[in-house]
């Protein structure tokens, strides 16, 4: 598996695209930045299960803190609001 | 499926594939149909009762807390409860923070510690409101969250599964596990709603004469 390049604390951006599948990043996440929160371990690439294939390497995998502004233009809540999600290390940009 | 309305309702194409996909596999000997109604039935009856468990415990024995906020799914085989293929993270309740759980992508949730999720949970709505409007949500469920604690929504949106650890109601001293176990909901436990107390009728004063 390739290792995993991030580690809890680090700030990351999550790759804008719009590839076809089954693709388990939100589009609503895709081009936002937040910070690494912990490392889950390593998965099989979803995309690659999807079509059958054995999704190997399996992919770090990274739950990602967002802020909540930062992700909703006119968010109505508190400045310390935030979302977090888990981020395949293939959607994170370099 | 909607027999209940005592209408004709053709299959979806997702009903008709799954009803396809099923009477293929007990064609061919795969499965049978009394194997399929004996694990729906299992499914079916399961309720929320292990995860208030593994709450009323974290309450009354903070090593474990310790243990569940670590790693949810050991947590979960500590007190014999089987989670094969679970991986498990338990988000704690504070004075500062309040956690609620979705999953926009479809319907994650950790169905063998808190049975099948609701029907609200797997709705359009429910789904993408709960990551843009939180609170307003939350409001609706009739949980008002003050504006200094912080909202943490997490998106089940990959391989991990979540609970949420909410906080043990004031007047609870002394009370035993079980009892505990009996405050905490299926709601409380996606962060929906939080666990309090039966209100107690007041007592009607006496009226002057």
């Amino acid at each position: 598996m390739p290792d995993a390049r991030y580690r809890a604390g680090d700030k990351v951006r999550v790759r804008k695209a719009a590839p076809l599948g089954h693709v388990r990043t939100p589009y609503y996440i895709r081009g936002h930045s937040g910070v690494v929160e912990r490392v889950c371990g390593a998965f099989p690439n979803p995309e690659e299960l999807a079509q059958q294939r054995d999704g190997l390497p399996a992919q770090p995998l990274y739950r990602v803190r967002f802020r909540q502004r930062d992700v909703w233009p006119g968010y109505r809540g508190s400045r310390d609001d935030v979302i977090e999600l888990e981020i395949f290390q293939h959607w994170i940009e370099p | 499926m909607k027999q209940e309305t005592g209408r004709y309702e053709p299959y979806n194409y997702f009903q008709l594939m799954e009803v396809s996909l099923r009477e293929l596999l007990v064609e061919k000997g795969i499965v049978t149909e009394d194997a399929i109604a004996g694990a729906m039935a299992v499914m079916r009856a399961r309720g929320p009762e292990r995860g208030a468990a593994m709450v009323a415990r974290a309450w009354t024995d903070p090593a474990y807390k310790a243990r569940l906020l670590e790693n949810g799914s050991r947590a979960a085989e500590e007190l014999g409860f089987e989670v094969p293929g679970l991986r498990l993270i338990v988000v704690e309740n504070t004075p500062e923070t309040h956690n609620a759980i979705v999953c926009t992508l479809c319907s994650c949730y950790p169905r063998i510690l808190l049975g099948l999720p609701p029907e609200w949970y797997k709705s359009k709505p429910y789904r993408s409101r709960m990551v843009r409007e939180p609170r307003k949500v939350l409001a609706e469920f009739g949980l008002k969250v003050p504006a200094k604690v912080q909202i943490r929504v997490h998106d089940s949106n990959a391989d991990m599964r979540y609970m949420v650890l909410p906080m043990r109601p004031a007047g609870t001293g002394g009370w035993d596990e079980a009892r505990l176990a009996g405050l905490v909901t299926r709601d409380c436990l996606i962060g929906v709603a939080v666990p309090t107390l039966p209100k107690i009728p007041k007592k009607p004063k006496p009226r002057k004469s």
